[in-house]
C-alpha cells in the first residue's frame, strides 16, 4: 500500500503539473491570438481534466493512508509514529491529519476536492473558470511536491518493524479532535478559491464584478468552516488543555484567527464593490493577504519559528513555505502593478458618516487586530534579530493591545448597519442612535448596580472595566441591530396586515444576505459576552482527603472516593465529587486523570457541568505522592456557555445569508414593499 | 490638582494588595519554562517538571518581602527574559507596545483624511454638475427615504 500510496501521489503531481501549463500555455494563446498547432479551447480543456483526474489521484493517496492506518501497517514511520493497535477507530482515522505528513496530505486532498467542485461548474464562465483552475493547479503542484520530495507520508522504516505504534498524542484523543482540524483545513484551504478568482479575474482584466458574485458563495462557507474550525479547536483547549481558559494566545491560534480576520474583512468590503463599484484594489488586496496568511499560518506551526503547544507537527518544510509565499507574493504583486489600471474605483465616498465609510473603518479595525496579532506573533523573532534577546508575548500583552481595539470593532459593528449609503443626515443619525444609546447607559447602570464596577478593593480592575465597556457596548448593538429588524418588519406588518413575526421572516427571506449578516452580529455579541464573562472566572485548589469539602460560588463539591478503570488504550483514575447546591445533593462529577499505554504520557480529562449562568469546571490534577490524596482544582466560569451558543448562532447566521432570496418575480404583484 | 491626585492615588493603589493577590498578580505575568508556552498561574498539564518550582520560588520571594520588580529580575536573571509573559516596558521591547497603537493611529488619521478628500472632490463635482430639478428630486428621495 505505501508503494501504491507514493505512486499516486507522483501521478497526481504529474497531473496538477499539467494542469498548469497546459492550462496557462492555453490561456496566453486565446490572450494573445497566436495560431496554434492545437486548439487552445481543446488544450484549456485537458487541463481541466487532468485536474479533475488528479483529484481522484490525491483520494486514492489518502485512501491508501488511512488503509494503512486501520491496517496497522507500521512499516511505514507515519503510522508508526501517529497510531497503534489498540486506538479506536475514529481516532485511527484523525491519525490522518494528527501529522506532519497526514495533514499536509489532507490539505492537498481538500485542495484536490475544491479544485474538482470548480473544474465542473466550469460553464459558468469558462474563461475565468480556466484561469481560477490554472492557477489552483499552481498551488497543488506546490502541495505534491512537498508530500513527494520533502514530507512523504509513505515513508518507510528502516530496520525491524516494531509489533505496535506509538500512538496518537494524548491531547488528540478527544472528539473534537476527529472534527476540528478538518474544519480548520476546509477553512484555510477554502481561501485558496476566492484567491485564484481574484488572480484570475485580474490577470484577463475580468469586466464588471461577477467573479465576486461567483466567489461569494466560496467565501462565506470557507468563512464559515474556518469560524467553526477555530472555536472547535478552542472548545477542545477549553475541554482537555485543563487550564480553565480556552484561548491563550497561542502562536498557532493566532495564526488561524489572522485569515480569519482578513477574510471577515473581505466579506464586508466586497460589498461596496458589488454595490458602488469601489474598493477594487483593496478587495484584491485583502484576499491575496488571507491567501497568504493561511501559507503564514501553516509556515509558523511547521517550521518551528515560535514556540507553541502545537510543538508536535513541527518539521523543516519551513523553507519550502518561505520559498512558496515569496513567489505567490512576486505573482501577486506583479500582476497587480501589471493590470492596476483595470481596478479604478467607480465612486468615491461621499461622506465621513455613511455606510461606506463605516465600512472602510470596520475594515481598517479588522486589519489593525490582525497586524496587532501577527507583530505579536513575530515579535520574539524580531526581537532576537534585532538585539538578540527572545522575549515572551502572551496574554497579558494582548489583552492590553487587542482588547480595546475588539471593543472598538463592536461598536462598529452595531453603528454600521444604522447609517445609510452615500450620506446621512443629522436629524437620521439622532433617531438611529436614542435607543441604543439608552441601552447602553442603562446598562452601565445596571452593571454598576449589581457589582460590575471598574475597580476593586480601592484599585482600578482592568478585567472589570473591560467587561463592563463589553457588556454596554452589547447592548447597545444589540438594541441597534434589533431595531432594525423591528424597523423592517413594521413596515411590512402594516402593509400586509400580517402579525409581526410572519413580517420577520418575509423581511428576512427578501434579504437573506443583509438580514442572514445581522443575525452573525447578534452571534458576535453574544460571543463578546461570553468572552467578558472571564473577568470574573474564580477558581480554588486544594488537596482532598475522603469527605473533604470545598466550596466554590454556590457549588460545595465532597469528595466522594476514587476509581479506576483501565482499557487497551489508556489506565485512568478517576476522583468522584458529589455537588451540592443550597444543602442539596444536585449531581456527581467525575474529572480523570489518563495514562495512555502506548506513548505512556499522562493526560487530564476535565469534567465540566454547564448552565447559561456559569460552567463548573473541574480538574483532578493527580494525587500528592506523599499523601496519596488527589489534588482538585475547580473554576466557576461565568458565561462560557454563550461562546458556543454565540457560534452556533453565527453557524445559523451565515446558512441564512447564503439562502437565495426571494426574488421580484416571486413576491406577490403589486408588493409595494418589496420593492 | 484633584485630579492629579487621584491619577496618583489610582496608580499607587495599583501596586497594593495582600500576599495572595500579589501571587496570583504575578504568577499571571510569568510563564511556565517547561516549554509548554503557558502561563505560568495557568499551566496545570500534569507531570509538569518546571512550574511547581517556579511558583515556589515566586512564594519564597512574596515570604521574604522582595518586591514585585525584585522577583521578576530574579525569574529574568535566573531563566532569561522569556519568562516574562509580555515584554517590558524600556529598551527595544518598548517597540512592542508601541508600533501596534503606532499603526493603528496613523492607519486611522490616514482614513479619515482619504475621506474627507473623497467627500469635499465629490461635493465640489456633484456642485459643479448640479441640476436644480436632480437636486430637488434628491432632496425629496432622501426625505422619504429619511422617514421610513
Amino acid at each position: 500500500m505505501a508503494s501504491f500510496g507514493s505512486f499516486v501521489l507522483l501521478v497526481a503531481l504529474a497531473l496538477a503539473a499539467w494542469n498548469l501549463l497546459a492550462g496557462a500555455w492555453a490561456l496566453r494563446l486565446i490572450a494573445t491570438g497566436q495560431p496554434s498547432a492545437v486548439s487552445p479551447e481543446r488544450l484549456a480543456d485537458t487541463a481541466r481534466r487532468a485536474g479533475i483526474a488528479g483529484f481522484w489521484a490525491v483520494t486514492a493517496a489518502a485512501f491508501a493512508l488511512i488503509w494503512s492506518v486501520f491496517t496497522n501497517d507500521f512499516s511505514i514511520t507515519y503510522i508508526l509514529e501517529h497510531s497503534n493497535r489498540a486506538l479506536p477507530a475514529a481516532y485511527k482515522f484523525s491519525a490522518l491529519w494528527s501529522g506532519q505528513e497526514g495533514s499536509l496530505l489532507l490539505w492537498a486532498w481538500l485542495l484536490g476536492a475544491y479544485g474538482f467542485v470548480l473544474r465542473l461548474t466550469h460553464k459558468r464562465d469558462v474563461k475565468l473558470y480556466a484561469y481560477a483552475g490554472a492557477i489552483l493547479a499552481g498551488i497543488q503542484v506546490f502541495f505534491l511536491a512537498v508530500l513527494c520530495f520533502a514530507a512523504p507520508p509513505f515513508a518507510l522504516l528502516r530496520g525491524a518493524i516494531p509489533e505496535d505504534g506509538n500512538g496518537l498524542n494524548p491531547l488528540l484523543q478527544y472528539p473534537e479532535m476527529v472534527i476540528h482540524p478538518p474544519m480548520l483545513y476546509l477553512g484555510y484551504v477554502g481561501f485558496s478559491v476566492p484567491f485564484c478568482f481574484a488572480l484570475g479575474a485580474l490577470m484577463m482584466r475580468y469586466p464588471g464584478e461577477k467573479w465576486i458574485k461567483i466567489t461569494r458563495v466560496w467565501t462565506l462557507v470557507t468563512w464559515l468552516f474556518l469560524t467553526c474550525g477555530i472555536f472547535l479547536g478552542m472548545h477542545w483547549a477549553y475541554a482537555v488543555l485543563g487550564w480553565g481558559g480556552y484561548w491563550g494566545w497561542d502562536p498557532v491560534e493566532n495564526a488561524s484567527f489572522m485569515p480569519w480576520l482578513t477574510g471577515t474583512a473581505f466579506l464586508h468590503s466586497v460589498m461596496m464593490q458589488e454595490k458602488k463599484g469601489m474598493m477594487k484594489s483593496w478587495n484584491v488586496w485583502l484576499i491575496f493577504s488571507t491567501f497568504l496568511l493561511t501559507l503564514l499560518g501553516t509556515l509558523l506551526t511547521r517550521a518551528g519559528l515560535v514556540s507553541s503547544v502545537h510543538a508536535f507537527a513541527q518539521s523543516s518544510i519551513g523553507t519550502w513555505f518561505v520559498v512558496f509565499m515569496g513567489i505567490v507574493l512576486a505573482v501577486c504583486i506583479f500582476t497587480y502593478i501589471l493590470q492596476h489600471n483595470h481596478l479604478k474605483s467607480d465612486h468615491h465616498l461621499e461622506s465621513l458618516v455613511s455606510r461606506e465609510s463605516s465600512f472602510l473603518f470596520n475594515n481598517l479595525v479588522l486589519l489593525a487586530a490582525c497586524f496587532v496579532i501577527l507583530w505579536g506573533t513575530l515579535f520574539p523573532i524580531l526581537s532576537e534579530y534585532v538585539v538578540g534577546n527572545k522575549v515572551t508575548v502572551g496574554a497579558p500583552w494582548y489583552n492590553a493591545v487587542a482588547i480595546p481595539i475588539g471593543i472598538f470593532l463592536l461598536f462598529l459593528t452595531g453603528v454600521g448597519p444604522l447609517l445609510p449609503w452615500r450620506s446621512t443626515s443629522l436629524r437620521a443619525v439622532r433617531r438611529n442612535f436614542v435607543l441604543p444609546s439608552i441601552a447602553l447607559w442603562a446598562t452601565v447602570i445596571v452593571c454598576l448596580a449589581v457589582g460590575v464596577k471598574p475597580w476593586k478593593d480601592g484599585a482600578f480592575d482592568q478585567g472589570n472595566f473591560y467587561a463592563l465597556v463589553a457588556f454596554a457596548m452589547s447592548a447597545g448593538v444589540t438594541t441597534a441591530i434589533l431595531s432594525e429588524f423591528l424597523r423592517g418588519a413594521g413596515v411590512i406588518a402594516r402593509q400586509s396586515g400580517r402579525n409581526l413575526f410572519w413580517s420577520m421572516y418575509l423581511l428576512v427571506r427578501r434579504n437573506t444576505r443583509r438580514y442572514g449578516g445581522y443575525i452573525v452580529h447578534i452571534a458576535v455579541v453574544i460571543v463578546v459576552m461570553g468572552l467578558a464573562g472571564a473577568a470574573f472566572n474564580r477558581n480554588v485548589e486544594s488537596e482532598m482527603a475522603l469527605h473533604d469539602k470545598i466550596s466554590i460560588g454556590p457549588y460545595t463539591l465532597e469528595n466522594v472516593g476514587a476509581t479506576q478503570d483501565s482499557n487497551a488504550n489508556y489506565n485512568s483514575e478517576y476522583a468522584r465529587l458529589d455537588v451540592y447546591k443550597g444543602g442539596t445533593k444536585e449531581f456527581q462529577m467525575t474529572p480523570e486523570k489518563r495514562v495512555y499505554l502506548a506513548s505512556e504520557q499522562p493526560q487530564t480529562m476535565v469534567a465540566i457541568h454547564s448552565t447559561p449562568a456559569w460552567d463548573l469546571y473541574v480538574v483532578y490534577e493527580g494525587t500528592n505522592p506523599d499523601t496519596g490524596q488527589p489534588i482538585i482544582k475547580a473554576f466557576l466560569n461565568p458565561l462560557v456557555g454563550w461562546i458556543w451558543a454565540g457560534v452556533a448562532l453565527m453557524a445559523f447566521g451565515t446558512l441564512i445569508a447564503l439562502v437565495p432570496s426571494l426574488k421580484p418575480a416571486a413576491q406577490k404583484g403589486g408588493n409595494s414593499v418589496a420593492s | 490638582m484633584q485630579a492629579l491626585a487621584l491619577a496618583a492615588a489610582v496608580c499607587f493603589s495599583l501596586g497594593a494588595g495582600d500576599a495572595g493577590s500579589r501571587y496570583n498578580n504575578l504568577n499571571h505575568r510569568l510563564m511556565c519554562t517547561c516549554g509548554c508556552a503557558e502561563i505560568l498561574g495557568e499551566c496545570n498539564h500534569v507531570g509538569c517538571p518546571n512550574s511547581t518550582g517556579e511558583l515556589n520560588e515566586l512564594r519564597d520571594g512574596i515570604a521574604k518581602g522582595l518586591g514585585d520588580q525584585q522577583i521578576l529580575d530574579g525569574f529574568v536573571a535566573k531563566y532569561g527574559a522569556v519568562v516574562l509573559a509580555a515584554p517590558t516596558t524600556h529598551g527595544f521591547d518598548l517597540v512592542a507596545w508601541i508600533a501596534p497603537f503606532a499603526v493603528f493611529g496613523a492607519a486611522l488619521l490616514g482614513t479619515i483624511l482619504l475621506v474627507r478628500r473623497w467627500s469635499i472632490g465629490s461635493r465640489q463635482s456633484a456642485t459643479a454638475a448640479s441640476d436644480p430639478a436632480i437636486d430637488a428630486l434628491r432632496e425629496k428621495i432622501r426625505r422619504e427615504t429619511d422617514a421610513v
